[in-house]
């Protein structure tokens, strides 16, 4: 087991130095000169620019700057945003917990109603309930989600007036940050009220954004669970007089949930990818906002990093999966 | 029994096999939904100047905001309203059509060639042009790609070539790993064995040999990757990254309109739904091909 995780931690290790290759080199293949992109619209004399150049290290050869770079990525170092002046890491650990919040729910909401559906769809096979859950998956996966949280808002919030537009609670709220998740945070403080306003915050926001792993995963289980259902071992399971819950629920499902789990964990790319465009029709203080805002606003020490640490966290992620599938299917390990 | 041969020439076993395709197909009711819906959409994308009611950047400065017909206030002349400048919705959605279909081609198109020929080289060659190249791909595939296309657009600058030149290196690694990974598959047979005593170079072997039996997964992949690439190409219009306004592009349209989502449903509906149905038809049609062209799924 140990040669097999230090096998993938050793193949991760050149996509990761690509990773940064690319984080490095996009503000290098910007158009126009580097420091008078962040100087922005004022401009700045050529003894300033000299100056600017030398503290960037614009000035020193091309593999020098990247392997300065690697050095203050390796101390934890990834720059200031040009536009609030803090630490790009500090901006991203303070809007991070948003964004896990938001695509956690999501993510329970897609399992728990995805993975019951696909397997009921798979053992009715060809009953109304298969064919309208399998259309309705179709219609999820098909979905503009950024379309989705309008049509979404337009109901819930302008004609039913049931959820808020945007944010995540209340302005009539404040309290403390323990934990960065505002539901927690929420009960935590035990202010009357918080917790339903966080709530209602964060209803819309994740279940648009489990509308396509939910259909994905609805899809994935039944076919998975048709597939297991055909093998000899469910046959002999059925021949045995066991009861049709249990070859369905230890038999069948069991060895069904190996791709699946798959599935779900390769979703957090998906999910990052719809965190920016909920987040941006929610007004959700998250990740993905923050990326398409520094985007727009030019801030590139911020997009860089942002792209590194959304990289990386996705690899991460890749690999925890990668990990589990091998502790579940000895068979993976030992190839 | 006879030992009687039957030959049939190249064009006799293309039209069994269009045949035999077109029944595994039309199986699926689905996929012949979608793919009426879809051949309705070229229809639609093709002749559109002659079904638009109107031009699709007129500025109707007497009937901002019209309702559709059937709604109160609603005019005959604008079927389905007009938007905030007066432009009328049903011409603008017409129009989008050929946005939306000639996206999908030139992204597909682009991220196609490009992923078979690297995949090509990956998984004939083998060895470090193999390394180098899938490390390459991975590297593409570890970004979001609407994180990754966004990132290439603000260096490329916004608008819709470069959406959809970022949009298409996005993709292009999915293909390659499908070409790489039935090219391995097919490489060594014997009729590759063959072809390479009877003299054929690596070209010929690559490209006349082997990628003509590789080519089912990709058709498959092509489809799925068209209608993300309208998806993912309106997300980029809708973020203000794509195709610039006073293009009728369907997410472009979504944008200018969500300051208007509570006064003006029809503005935010149509274009959302208009994107839904072309998206739903092709990922339809996309299932029927994969079962129609998926051997191991004809005999269940």
């Amino acid at each position: 087991m140990i040669r097999f995780i230090l096998g993938k931690l050793l193949y991760l290790v050149p996509t990761f130095i690509g990773i940064t290759i690319i984080a490095f080199g996009f503000v290098r293949v910007l158009p126009g000169d580097p420091v008078l992109l962040m100087a922005g619209e004022r401009g700045v004399s050529a003894e300033r620019h000299a100056e600017l150049a030398a503290q960037f290290g614009f000035d020193k050869p091309i593999w020098q700057q990247y392997l300065d770079f690697m050095g203050r990525l390796l101390q934890g170092d990834l720059g200031n945003s040009l536009v609030t002046k803090k630490p790009v890491l500090t901006e991203f650990l303070a809007l991070f917990p948003a964004t896990v919040e938001l695509g956690l729910v999501a993510i329970i909401i897609a399992t728990v109603i995805g993975v019951p559906v696909g397997v009921i769809a798979a053992i009715k096979r060809g009953s109304w309930f298969d064919q309208f859950s399998m259309t309705a998956a179709l219609v999820g996966f098909s979905m503009p989600i950024f379309w989705w949280g309008l049509l979404l808002i337009i109901l819930f919030s302008g004609i039913l007036q049931w959820t808020p537009v945007s944010g995540r609670i209340s302005l009539l709220y404040f309290f403390p940050q323990v934990t960065g998740f505002m539901l927690i945070d929420s009960l935590i403080s035990g202010q009357k009220g918080a917790f339903t306003s966080a709530l209602s915050h964060l209803i819309l926001p994740s279940i648009v954004l489990a509308t396509i792993p939910l259909a994905v995963i609805a899809r994935q289980t039944r076919s998975a669970m048709l597939e297991v259902m055909g093998e000899d071992y469910v046959r002999t399971a059925r021949a045995k007089g066991l009861p049709p819950s249990r070859v369905v629920g230890v038999h069948a499902l069991r060895n069904a949930m190996i791709p699946v789990i798959t599935t779900i964990g390769l979703q957090i790319g998906v999910l990052m990818a719809g965190a920016i465009l909920t987040e941006t029709i929610f007004s959700w203080p998250g990740i993905g906002k923050w990326m398409i805002d520094s985007i727009s606003r030019r801030d590139y020490p911020v997009v860089q990093s942002g792209l590194l640490l959304i990289a990386g966290l996705v690899m991460m992620v890749n690999l925890i999966v990668d990990l589990t599938y091998g502790l579940i299917n000895p068979r993976i390990r030992h190839k | 029994m006879s030992e009687q041969v039957v030959k049939l020439s190249d064009a006799a076993i293309r039209r069994r096999m269009l045949a035999d395709f077109w029944f595994y197909f039309s199986q699926n009711r689905g996929a012949v939904a979608g793919l009426v819906v879809f051949i309705l959409l070229v229809l639609i994308a093709v002749f559109a100047a002659v079904l638009a009611p109107h031009d699709p950047t007129a500025q109707y400065r007497d009937a901002l905001l019209v309702p559709p017909v059937w709604q109160e206030g609603g005019r005959a002349e604008f079927l389905l309203g007009t938007d905030a400048v007066g432009r009328d919705m049903l011409s603008r959605l017409i129009y989008g059509a050929q946005y939306s279909l000639f996206i999908g081609i030139v992204v597909v198109s682009i991220a196609l060639v490009g992923g078979i020929v690297v995949g090509l080289l990956a998984g004939f060659f083998g060895g470090w042009v193999d390394s180098v190249i899938m490390r390459v791909m991975d590297v593409i595939l570890a970004f979001p790609s609407l994180l990754l296309a966004l990132v290439l657009v603000a260096i490329l600058g916004p608008g819709l070539t470069n959406a959809m030149i970022a949009i298409a290196i996005v993709y292009q690694p999915h293909f390659a790993r499908l070409t790489r990974a039935a090219v391995m598959g097919e490489k060594a047979r014997e009729y590759v064995t063959a072809a390479r005593v009877a003299g054929a170079g690596n070209l010929r072997l690559m490209f006349r040999t082997i990628l003509p039996n590789c080519l089912a997964p990709l058709i498959v992949q092509a489809t799925l990757s068209f209608s993300s690439a309208v998806l993912d190409s309106a997300a980029l219009g809708f973020l203000g990254m794509g195709a610039q306004p006073p293009a009728s592009e369907w997410g472009t349209m979504l944008a200018e309109a969500r300051e208007f989502i509570l006064r003006a449903w029809w503005v935010v509906t149509f274009p959302g739904l208009a994107i839904l149905i072309s998206v739903l038809a092709i990922n339809l049609m996309g299932d029927g091909l994969r079962d129609a062209l998926d051997p191991k799924l004809k005999r269940s």
